[in-house]
């Protein structure tokens, strides 16, 4: 099938991008919509040009490095998954497709399609953890036995996959399904409570300090999410962060 | 405590608990206005009640503008923030995609309803104070029922108000369920709590709307 | 004993490694803040290992070419991590897992290194909980375990299909802990182009920032290469884009040993290849197997008719169809090791019975499965003789609960429902085996350059069992290397700080800078995709999952051929100082275009069929394979001398004292 495409071409962060229009002859329905973007490479390659530039690692949907907004949506048109998962079939023969990378102040471009996703490991890095010794931990595993509906709510919020889409979807480019997960996660189990009041207000204060919007709830979030990630973790972090706020 | 003023979340939830006291003040203004159809008389107690009572006045009264003011400075305040963190916006996005038109737009539900607030405080509470305090008449009772009814004698101003009555609904059809969101409320009673917030969104504007057009379609003749 | 000294401490097995932690010398909490450590990786080895170093007091400095620590590939291991913890009573232990991790790669491991595995393997998990790594749990509250192929116990813990993921953020997040305590700076998006040797010691890398282009010098008193596996180098595999083999292969030339490059495992159940245009393969779990039942038409007429669309497996009757691994080993049948059936599937297919367009591909049918757990389930809901329908919606459910999003996942990528239609499954190259030389401190050959997780050689032998390589990589990480490293680091405490203006970093960096200015300066004929796929279609076609003597030799001329062609007339478009994608996929295909020829010519010397290399020639009457314990029982550890090539063998010869060689066996 033929396929129209309107790409964002950027040279690098401090370079003023544009849309660029290119058309592909022979796009085939089972191919991803990565193979799609590797066909036009290999003919821009082909004509000496710069082929465009975008974040990809994985391929299977786990490793959250691609990040594409497709015809204005993040990941595309289908749910649950991401960029890679999205294959050819989702579109028709003549369709235009506007490629634009992930948009935050938080996410500066650094090439064509690429963000600087950085300011999520920084959120991580303020206090995403539990603070225990790696070597040598004495507690077995199954001394504090954790009922099973926690443990898989700590699981569906540490599913997270850090790609960015709740901030690319959200209208207010805000972080905190994001944030949440791992607030959510650790709030939820045992081992995580210890710190629970410290952890969130250390890692609210980065989200707010690395400039990502405030939520405002429209849920856009938790629909664009990929691992279906919940609006419950955004309350709950709520809670955390009041509860933390009182206790001082 | 600087900081947690500063923080996003106590922000939106000064937000939500701005937002829920208005809620609780439209329940009152819609109970007070529905007597206004039923039974002139305590619509005329009530509105003297409220007019004259130095609790409500003095008290009550300030907190709610105050509400209003923290509700919707906030609103602007947060609305800019939330701009500025997309920085270069996108040439192709489709919000309609994965949130509802209420929810992506309550800074223009909130404007019109801001719009309506001065045209309504205009209409009433200038006219209050102009008649209390500056040309201190004295007081008077049963003049209510009267200057309420002849307010919406005019189809303009029937039409502006049921517009903003319009907007309040789609304001309230996200603002109210969404409150609890941002206070940390999200459990079993969710769903419940939002299929409510649908009703009242629907039914407090509708009555507001309803007591509009009832006034005007049944002037006072003398 | 040669030039290799596996350095393994004297003594009964069991108690070899508390015997050597206790003998090895350490460095003073004090003296650990003058010392400098390099970790190039941040995947489950690289990550647990920094966060490790980092919190004994050490400076670390990591790299990846990521963006973040957190994407490295570890995280797209579905299945689980082993752990002898017994937990399900069924007879597990160090031993029996030692015992299986050791018969599983078919008797070419280190027997010493494979027990310590076993023997840290609880640990992990103690470890991991303690992070916050939310595994499956039981009801009651305790930690769930599942079976994996090859063992007769279940040891397996995972997080739903989603084990690695959670494992690599338990150590990501013990990264960032010291990250923030300042005790590990992360360079992210940058990749290692060279090792800097300074009096024949490891001191530090040459990288460059895939952002800016910037070469950068870095200096430490150790290096750490956790930097993964090699399996890029057939351009269709299940490892990530970008994964590559740089780090380890510039070690290599610069003296250390790569052992067994041959050893490269296939896994039997992935989504089988559509097209040309495609650039990737995606695995499926192996705990598919458990359930799913594996065949092929009996008649070549029959999978002709299904491979022209005429017919419909659905509409094939039970004794048309050959569920080869059922009839071929009735012991472990669909659940033989990975090696044993992704073989199986490739000898049906190459005999004709092979089911999609391509004819390389077999049925992984859920059918039987679906229909046995809704009898099940209609007898514990107490519904008398349920019709079929009701049966199998109640055994759908059930199918749905256990693998679902992995259904999911195949319906997205090849458009068919795998609950009316069985799914088409053949091997892919998944994980390799083999890696640099590390003795049992995992320093290589360099002294000072160290060795973690899928990049080295040492514990999976010729075949690694499923759920084995999360425990390797956090294994090494969390519990080996960090001790380890101090023995060689005790001598390094009064060294202070590496100068990086040292004549080695200068001369380093200047190779390293030609050798871009020269991929820059090719002809541009050909696309470097072009030479990676074409060096991939050698390798899969002449190295892949049987080998023979004709075409090993033929591979060894190809691609020293494709290489010549390569540095004369590829295209790399941009310019270095920038952000370049085309020449960071260069410098890497460079790299698999060396390793390639020395990978045929270590399959061409090894004149046996052990694991996951196969050799036509070495094979019994029934199709099985042949090893020669006479001969080959050694790790085969190459040295660079020039071209690939010429590389120098030699030998590591594999003793088991504690555990009887024999023939494996999954009849």
């Amino acid at each position: 099938m033929k396929i129209y495409l309107k790409i964002w071409r950027q040279k690098d962060v401090d370079s003023k991008g544009k849309i660029v229009d290119y058309t592909l002859n022979n796009v085939e329905s089972d191919m991803s919509f990565l193979e799609m973007l590797d066909v036009l490479n290999e003919d821009l390659v082909a004509k000496g040009e710069e082929p465009v530039e975008f974040d990809h690692d994985c391929r299977e949907g786990i490793c959250g490095t691609c990040s594409l907004m497709i015809n204005g949506q993040p990941h595309g048109p289908d749910r649950l998954i991401t960029v890679c998962q999205l294959h050819m079939r989702s579109f028709n023969d003549g369709d235009t497709i506007v490629i634009e990378p992930f948009r935050a102040k938080a996410f500066p471009v650094i090439k064509d399609l690429i963000v600087d996703r950085t300011a999520f490991d920084r959120i991580q890095q303020a206090g995403g953890y539990i603070s225990v010794n790696t070597s040598g931990n004495p507690v077995d595993a199954n001394a504090i036995p954790i009922k099973k509906h926690v443990a898989d709510k700590a699981m569906d919020a540490a599913t997270c996959i850090g790609c960015g889409a709740c901030v690319a979807a959200c209208k207010n480019a805000s972080a905190m399904l994001f944030t949440s997960a791992k607030v959510s996660q650790f709030a939820l189990l045992p081992q995580g409570r210890v710190e629970a009041t410290e952890r969130v207000q250390n890692m609210v204060r980065q989200m707010d300090l690395e400039g990502f919007g405030n939520c405002t709830n429209t849920g856009a979030c938790e629909v664009e999410c990929p691992k279906g990630i919940s609006l419950e973790n955004i309350a709950r972090m709520n809670r955390e962060y009041l509860s933390a706020a009182v206790e001082g | 405590m600087s900081g947690l003023i500063k923080s996003s979340i106590a922000r939106k939830v000064v937000m939500a608990l701005s937002g829920l006291f208005l809620v609780i003040f439209l329940v009152l203004h819609v109970t007070i206005n529905l007597a206004s159809v039923i039974s002139p008389e305590f619509f005329n107690e009530a509105s003297h009640f409220m007019g004259y009572n130095p609790l409500v006045q003095f008290i009550m009264q300030p907190i709610l503008i105050a509400g209003v003011i923290v509700h919707f400075v906030m609103g602007f305040v947060l609305e800019l923030q939330n701009k500025a963190a997309r920085g270069i916006g996108y040439v192709k996005y489709k919000g309609s995609a994965n949130a509802p038109w209420v929810s992506r737009n309550m800074i223009y539900s909130g404007l019109v309803i801001l719009a309506f607030l001065g045209l309504h405080f205009y209409d009433f509470w200038i006219h209050e104070m102009a008649y209390k305090y500056v040309e201190a008449n004295p007081e008077d009772p049963t003049r209510y029922y009267a200057e309420t009814v002849e307010k919406f004698a005019p189809f303009w101003r029937t039409i502006l108000y049921v517009v903003s009555f319009v907007l309040l609904s789609l304001h309230l059809w996200h603002g109210f369920a969404s409150s609890f969101q941002s206070m940390g409320v999200n459990n079993k009673y969710t769903p419940g709590m939002k299929s409510f917030t649908k009703l009242f969104a629907v039914i407090v504007p509708l009555a507001f709307a309803f007591i509009a057009i009832y006034h005007h379609l049944n002037p006072i003749t003398h | 004993m040669g030039v290799l000294d596996s350095k393994i401490p004297s003594g009964p097995l069991a108690d070899k490694w508390a015997k050597h932690k206790n003998e090895i010398d350490l460095v003073n909490p004090a003296n650990k803040r003058n010392i400098d450590v390099i970790v190039v990786g941040t995947g489950l080895a690289g990550g647990s290992a920094a966060a490790t170093l980092a919190e004994l007091g050490y400076n670390v400095k990591t790299f990846c070419y990521q963006d973040s620590p957190r994407r490295a590939h570890s995280i797209a291991a579905q299945g689980g991590v082993n752990a002898a913890k017994n937990y399900q009573g069924d007879g597990d232990s160090v031993y029996r897992l030692f015992y299986d991790t050791v018969k599983g790669g078919d008797y070419r491991s280190r027997e010493a290194n494979v027990y310590r595995l076993a023997e840290v393997s609880s640990n992990i998990i103690d470890q991991c909980v303690a992070q916050g790594v939310p595994f499956a749990r039981e009801y009651g509250g305790l930690l769930d375990n599942r079976s994996f192929g090859g063992v007769l116990v279940s040891r397996t813990f995972y997080a739903k299909g989603q084990t690695g993921q959670q494992l690599l953020l338990g150590a990501y997040a013990a990264m960032n802990r010291q990250i923030q305590r300042g005790k590990i700076k992360s360079y992210t998006r940058h990749e290692m182009l060279d090792l800097v040797l300074v009096d024949g010691k490891a001191r530090g890398i040459i990288a460059r920032d895939l952002v800016t282009g910037e070469i950068e010098r870095h200096s430490a008193h150790a290096v750490v290469l956790a930097s993964g596996g090699y399996g890029n180098l057939f351009f269709l595999s299940t490892y990530a884009m970008g994964a590559n083999v740089t780090a380890a292969w510039k070690a290599h030339k610069r003296g250390a040993f790569f052992a067994n490059p041959c050893f490269t495992q296939i896994h039997p159940t992935c989504i089988p290849v559509s097209g040309d245009h495609q650039s990737k393969l995606t695995l499926m779990s192996e705990s598919l197997r458990n359930d799913g039942r594996i065949w092929v038409p009996k008649r070549l007429e029959d999978a002709q008719a299904i491979r022209e669309g005429k017919l419909k497996p659905t509409q094939l009757k039970e004794e048309d169809r050959d569920y080869y691994l059922e009839r071929r080993y009735p012991a472990f049948g669909n659940l033989v090791p990975r090696d044993v059936a992704s073989r199986a599937a490739k000898e049906r297919c190459d005999a004709g019975h092979g089911v999609n367009k391509t004819g390389e591909a077999v049925y992984l049918d859920f059918e039987a499965a679906i229909m046995r757990y809704g009898k099940e389930k209609a007898f514990t809901s107490g519904i008398k003789d349920p019709d079929k329908e009701t049966t199998r919606r109640l055994g759908k459910e059930i199918v749905e609960a256990k693998y679902g999003n992995l259904f999911q996942m195949y319906e997205k990528i090849v458009d068919q429902n795998p609950y009316e239609t069985p799914m088409m499954i053949y091997p892919a190259v998944h994980y390799t085996m083999g890696g640099l030389w590390v003795d049992y401190n995992l320093q290589t050959t360099i002294p000072g350059c160290y060795c973690a997780g899928e990049a080295n050689f040492s514990d999976h032998g010729a075949n690694r069992l499923g759920a084995s390589a999360l425990m390797q990589g956090l294994a090494d990480g969390y519990f080996v290397l960090p001790y380890t490293i101090g023995d060689y680091l005790s001598d390094d405490i009064r060294t202070g700080a590496i100068p990086t203006d040292a004549p080695e970093f200068e001369a380093t960096e200047k190779a390293v800078r030609e050798k871009i200015e020269k991929l820059m300066s090719g002809k541009g004929l050909h696309s470097v995709d072009y030479y990676h796929k074409k060096l991939g279609k050698i390798m899969w076609n002449k190295c892949g999952m049987s080998r023979n003597e004709k075409d090993l030799k033929e591979a060894i001329a190809e691609i020293a051929e494709l290489r010549k062609d390569f540095w004369e007339n590829v295209k790399i478009t941009g310019n270095p100082d920038d952000k370049n994608q085309e020449l960071e996929k260069a410098g890497r295909v460079a790299d698999f275009l060396e390793l390639g020829e020395l990978f045929a010519k270590d399959a061409l010397h090894r004149n046996e069929s052990c694991g996951g290399h196969f050799r036509e020639e070495y094979q019994t009457p029934e199709g099985e394979a042949l090893r020669d314990d006479k001969n080959f029982k050694y790790a085969a550890a190459w040295e660079y001398v020039g071209e690939p090539k010429d590389s120098k063998l030699h030998k590591e010869e594999l003793t088991y004292e504690n555990i009887e060689v024999k023939t494996r066996s999954y009849k």
